[in-house]
C-alpha cells in the first residue's frame, strides 16, 4: 500500500510540473487568440480592447499562477472563442468522447481476447493464420483510413449509420450509439491488432511454462489448463498493453473524431488550437495528461493485484 | 491424429434494406444546412469569422437596412431614410411594432445604443473601422434616428447592412455570444458545440413568417465529409460545398441541384511594397503578366471560379472586367523584368497559408514564375494564428495568397497600415471620391476608378473570385445563388414537395 501512496504522490507532482510545461509550450506557439478573433479588418486599439478584455495583456506568471488557482477551485476558466465555461465545453465534449473510447477498447477486448487466445493456443492453426493477418492488416493500416472506408463502405452504401455528426444524449441511446458504432469500430480495429498478437504471444509463452505442463499432467483438459491457468497470466502483458495503449487511443480520438464529425474532446483540441484558444488547449492537455498517467497508475496498481509476485518482486 | 476445423470467419447478415415507399406528405418545415466552418460565438459584432453572419445574419439578427442578393441595399428594421445634402446626416424611419425576440421593443432607443457600442473607445466591433465616420447618434423620438457624420461617407449605408451592424438588445448583450437574441424571424434555440446550432420560427416576427419552422446548422469541416453527408441525406444543402473536384458526381446525380453563383472573396497574391523588388511596378506588372489566371481556376478549383484583374468581384455592383489589362504574355513580362533591371530574375520567398486553395495555386505560380526567370520558395504558414502574425501583423513576407471576404473591401488598399504596405496617393484620392460621391451613379464611378488603378498599379497579383459552390436537396428552393455577402439566408426558403 505504501508503494502505491508514494506513486501517487509523484503523480500528482509530475501532474504539476506538466502543467507548466503545458502552459510555458502554449504561450510560446505563434498566434494572438484575440488576432484570430477579430480577423483582418480589426484596428489596433480594437485589438488592444479585446486581449484586455481576455486577460491576455497580463504577465505571463501571472497568467500561470491564475490558471492554476482556478484550478485549484474547479473553475477552468472561460473559452474565449466559445465565451462558455471551459469546464462546461470539455463536459459536454467528454460525453461523446468517454463511451466512443469505451466502447472501442470494449469492441478490441471482444475481438483480440478470444482471436488471441485461439490462435496461441494452435500456433499455425487455421485460427492462428487468420489472427496473424488480421493483426499485420490492423497495425499497417491507420485508423482514420479504415473511418473513411467504413463511411464509404458501410454508411453510405447501407443507410444504416449516419456518415458523421452526433444526435446527442437526448435524441435517445439507439440514435447516439449508431452516430459512435462506425467511429468506435475505426478505432477498435488498429487496438485490436496490437491486443490480438500480444495475446497470443504470451498464451503461447505461457503454455509452455512448466506449471502448465504440470497441470495437464495431473490431467487437465487442454481447455481447463487454458482457462484455469494460461489466460490469467497472459492478462498481465495484455494489461500492459492496453494501458501503453491509451496515449495511441487518445491520438486515435482526435483523428476519429474529425473523419466523422463528432464533437468530443479530439474535435475541440484540433479547433482549439486552431484559434489559438490557450485556456481551452491548456486545459484539454493537462486532461490528457491526467487520463495517461491516471491510466498508468491505475495499471500499475492492478499488476499486484493481478500477480502477487510483483508486490516482492520491487 | 490432428484434427482441423475450418473456421469460418464472421458472416454479418443482414436483414434485407427495407424501402419505405414515399407516400404523400406534408413538405417538410424544417432544413438542415450543413456549413464548413462552426462559428465561435453567435454575436457578430463581437467577432470577426464570417461563419457568425453564416448563421444568424438575416435569420435571427436584423440591420437597419440589409443587402440582397444581387449586392444591393433593401430596407430592413429602417423603412426609409434621408441623407442631407451635405452628405453628413443620416436620418432613418423606423419600423414600428418591432419586437425582440425576448419580448422587449425595438425602438431609436435601442438602435441608439447598438450603434454607439459599435463606435464606442472600448468597442471590440470587429469592422470598428467602418463605421467611424459616425459622429454621434440621436433619438429624437422613438422611430426616427439621426446620424452625424464626421466627414462624408456614402458607403455607409452598405456598411450598416453588414452583419457587423445588426441590431441588438441592450439587456441580452452579456450573453450574446451564446444566447443571441435579435428582430429576425428566426430565433435562438440551441447550440451544440462541435455539432450544430439550431434556430426555430419566431411567432413575433414583424415581418412575413418564412416557410420553415425549424433550421439547423450543422459544422462538417471535411470536404468528403460534407459529400458523404450530402448523398447520405444527414445534411440538405451545402450552400458553399468544399472540394470543387467532387461536384461532378452531384451533377449526375438525380434529386440534387448544383447552383454555382460567385461571392464577394477575391483570391489575391499579396505582395510585400517595401521589398525592393516589390516595389517597383514594373516587376509587379510582370509577375501579373506570367501567371495564366483561368489555369489555376482550373487546376485549384475544377474550373469554378471567375479571372479577375482587380480587388473587385463579379458579385460586387460596378464590377468592371480587367483582366485584359495584363493579360497572361510571358514574352512582355521577361522584358518589363529587364527593363526595371532584372534580366537574370530574381528569387523571392512565397508564405502560403496551409490551405488548399493557397497551396496549390502557390505550386503552379512556382511553375509560371519560373519560365520568366524567376524563382519562388513556397513556404507553409499555418492559418490563422502564424499567417496572421508572421503576414497580416508583421509583414514579415515577400508574396502570400490569401481569399479576402469581407465584401467590397477594395478601400484595404488606401488603409496605412495594412499588410501590403501598399501607397497610392492616387488610389487614396479615388477611395475619397467615392465617399463623398451625392448619387449612386457617382458612387459607382468612383468604384470603377478605384479598379482601374489597382488593374494597372497589381499591389497585388488578382486571381480569381471565389465560387459559390451550392449543392442542396432539389425540392429545397429560395435559397441564394450568389453570396455578395457572407451569408445562408434561410428567410425565403421552402419545401416544393
Amino acid at each position: 500500500m505504501g508503494r502505491i501512496f508514494g506513486r501517487f504522490a509523484i503523480l500528482v507532482a509530475s501532474l504539476l510540473a506538466i502543467s507548466l510545461v503545458i502552459f510555458l509550450m502554449i504561450s510560446a506557439v505563434p498566434g494572438d487568440p484575440a488576432e484570430i478573433m477579430l480577423g483582418t479588418s480589426a484596428a489596433p486599439d480594437t485589438l488592444a480592447g479585446l486581449r484586455h478584455q481576455l486577460g491576455l495583456d497580463q504577465p505571463l506568471m501571472w497568467r500561470y499562477l491564475a490558471w492554476l488557482s482556478g484550478l485549484a477551485h474547479g473553475d477552468l476558466g472561460m473559452s474565449y472563442t466559445y465565451s462558455t465555461p471551459v469546464a462546461t465545453l470539455m463536459g459536454e465534449r467528454l460525453a461523446v468522447t468517454l463511451p466512443l473510447a469505451g466502447l472501442a477498447v470494449t469492441l478490441s477486448l471482444a475481438i483480440a481476447l478470444p482471436l488471441g487466445t485461439f490462435a496461441g493456443a494452435r500456433p499455425n492453426g487455421a485460427v492462428d493464420l487468420v489472427a496473424t493477418a488480421f493483426s499485420e492488416l490492423g497495425i499497417a493500416v491507420p485508423n482514420f483510413w479504415i473511418g473513411l472506408l467504413l463511411i464509404l463502405g458501410i454508411a453510405l452504401a447501407t443507410g444504416w449509420f449516419p456518415t458523421g455528426g452526433f444526435p446527442g444524449w437526448d435524441a435517445g441511446l439507439l440514435p447516439a450509439l449508431t452516430a459512435l458504432t462506425l467511429p468506435a469500430v475505426a478505432l477498435a480495429i488498429p487496438q485490436a491488432a496490437v491486443l490480438t498478437r500480444v495475446t497470443r504471444a504470451a498464451v503461447i509463452d505461457i503454455t509452455g511454462e512448466d506449471f502448465v505442463r504440470t497441470a495437464r499432467a495431473k490431467g487437465a483438459s487442454r481447455t481447463h489448463a487454458l482457462i484455469r491457468h494460461v489466460l490469467p497470466n497472459a492478462l498481465i502483458p495484455v494489461v500492459t498493453m492496453l494501458g501503453l495503449q491509451v496515449s495511441v487511443l487518445i491520438a486515435g480520438t482526435v483523428l476519429i473524431e474529425n473523419v466523422f464529425t463528432l464533437p468530443g474532446m479530439g474535435t475541440l483540441a484540433y479547433q482549439a488550437l486552431a484559434q489559438r484558444d490557450l485556456i481551452v488547449i491548456q486545459n484539454v492537455a493537462l486532461f490528457f495528461a491526467m487520463i495517461v498517467m491516471g491510466l498508468n497508475f491505475i495499471v500499475d496498481a492492478l499488476y499486484t493485484i493481478i500477480d502477487p509476485r510483483l508486490r516482492v518482486r520491487r | 491424429m490432428t484434427r482441423h476445423f475450418s473456421t469460418v470467419l464472421a458472416t454479418a447478415l443482414f436483414g434485407a434494406l427495407l424501402c419505405a415507399t414515399g407516400t404523400i406528405a406534408a413538405p417538410r418545415t424544417d432544413a438542415v444546412i450543413g456549413m464548413s466552418i462552426e462559428p465561435t460565438g453567435l454575436d457578430p459584432t463581437a467577432a470577426a469569422p464570417v461563419a457568425i453572419g453564416q448563421v444568424v445574419w438575416k435569420n435571427l439578427f436584423e440591420g437597419l437596412v440589409t443587402i440582397d442578393e444581387n449586392g444591393k441595399i433593401a430596407p430592413a428594421l429602417a423603412s426609409d431614410w434621408a441623407v442631407s445634402d451635405d452628405g453628413l446626416t443620416y436620418t432613418f424611419n423606423l419600423r414600428e411594432g418591432v419586437s425582440f425576440q425576448n419580448g422587449e421593443p425595438f425602438n431609436a432607443t435601442t438602435a441608439k445604443f447598438t450603434l454607439e457600442r459599435i463606435i464606442a473607445d472600448d468597442s471590440v466591433n470587429p469592422q470598428k473601422a467602418l463605421y467611424s465616420a459616425i459622429e454621434s447618434v440621436a433619438a429624437p423620438d422613438e422611430k426616427t434616428l439621426v446620424l452625424t457624420l464626421s466627414h462624408p461617407s456614402y458607403d455607409l449605408l452598405y456598411w450598416l447592412g453588414f452583419p457587423a451592424a445588426v441590431m441588438v438588445e441592450p439587456n441580452s448583450i452579456a450573453d450574446e455570444a451564446t444566447h443571441p437574441v435579435g428582430t429576425g424571424p428566426f430565433q435562438f434555440e440551441a447550440w451544440k458545440k462541435g455539432n450544430e446550432v439550431t434556430l426555430s420560427a419566431f411567432d413575433g416576427y414583424w415581418g412575413d413568417k418564412p416557410k420553415l419552422d425549424k433550421l439547423t446548422f450543422r459544422f462538417i469541416a471535411d470536404p468528403q465529409a460534407q459529400a458523404a453527408a450530402l448523398a447520405s441525406g444527414g445534411v440538405d444543402a451545402m450552400p458553399e460545398f468544399g472540394a470543387p473536384e467532387l461536384v461532378n458526381q452531384f451533377e449526375d446525380k438525380a434529386g440534387f441541384d448544383v447552383v454555382i453563383g460567385s461571392t464577394g472573396m477575391e483570391v489575391v497574391a499579396g505582395m510585400n511594397s517595401t521589398r525592393e523588388t516589390f516595389s517597383d511596378k514594373r516587376v509587379r506588372q510582370a509577375l501579373m503578366m506570367a501567371i495564366d489566371r483561368q489555369a489555376i481556376v482550373d487546376a485549384t478549383n475544377s474550373g469554378y471560379g471567375t479571372p479577375i484583374g482587380s480587388h473587385f468581384s463579379p458579385s460586387d455592383a460596378g464590377y468592371e472586367d480587367l483582366t485584359g489589362v495584363l493579360p497572361y504574355d510571358p514574352a512582355k513580362a521577361k522584358a518589363l523584368l529587364a527593363e526595371a533591371g532584372y534580366p537574370n530574375g530574381f528569387s523571392f520567398t512565397m508564405k502560403v497559408p496551409n490551405r488548399a486553395y493557397a497551396e496549390r495555386a502557390a505550386e503552379i505560380m512556382q511553375a509560371y514564375f519560373i519560365q520568366i526567370g524567376v524563382t519562388a520558395t513556397i513556404e507553409s504558414s499555418e492559418f490563422p494564428a502564424t499567417w496572421i502574425k508572421d503576414v497580416f501583423k508583421d509583414t514579415n513576407y515577400d508574396m502570400t495568397i490569401i481569399g479576402h471576404a469581407e465584401p467590397l473591401d477594395i478601400g484595404i488598399y488606401a488603409r496605412h497600415p495594412y499588410y501590403f504596405n501598399y501607397d497610392n496617393p492616387d488610389f487614396d484620392a479615388a477611395m475619397t471620391a467615392i465617399a463623398d460621391a451625392t448619387s449612386p451613379d457617382e458612387r459607382l464611378e468612383g468604384y470603377r476608378k478605384a479598379q482601374e488603378i489597382l488593374a494597372e498599379d497589381v499591389p497585388a497579383l488578382f486571381l480569381y473570385a471565389w465560387p459559390k459552390i451550392g449543392i442542396w436537396n432539389a425540392g429545397l428552393k429560395g435559397l441564394w445563388t450568389n453570396e455578395p455577402v457572407p451569408s445562408n439566408d434561410m428567410t425565403e426558403a421552402y419545401w416544393s414537395n
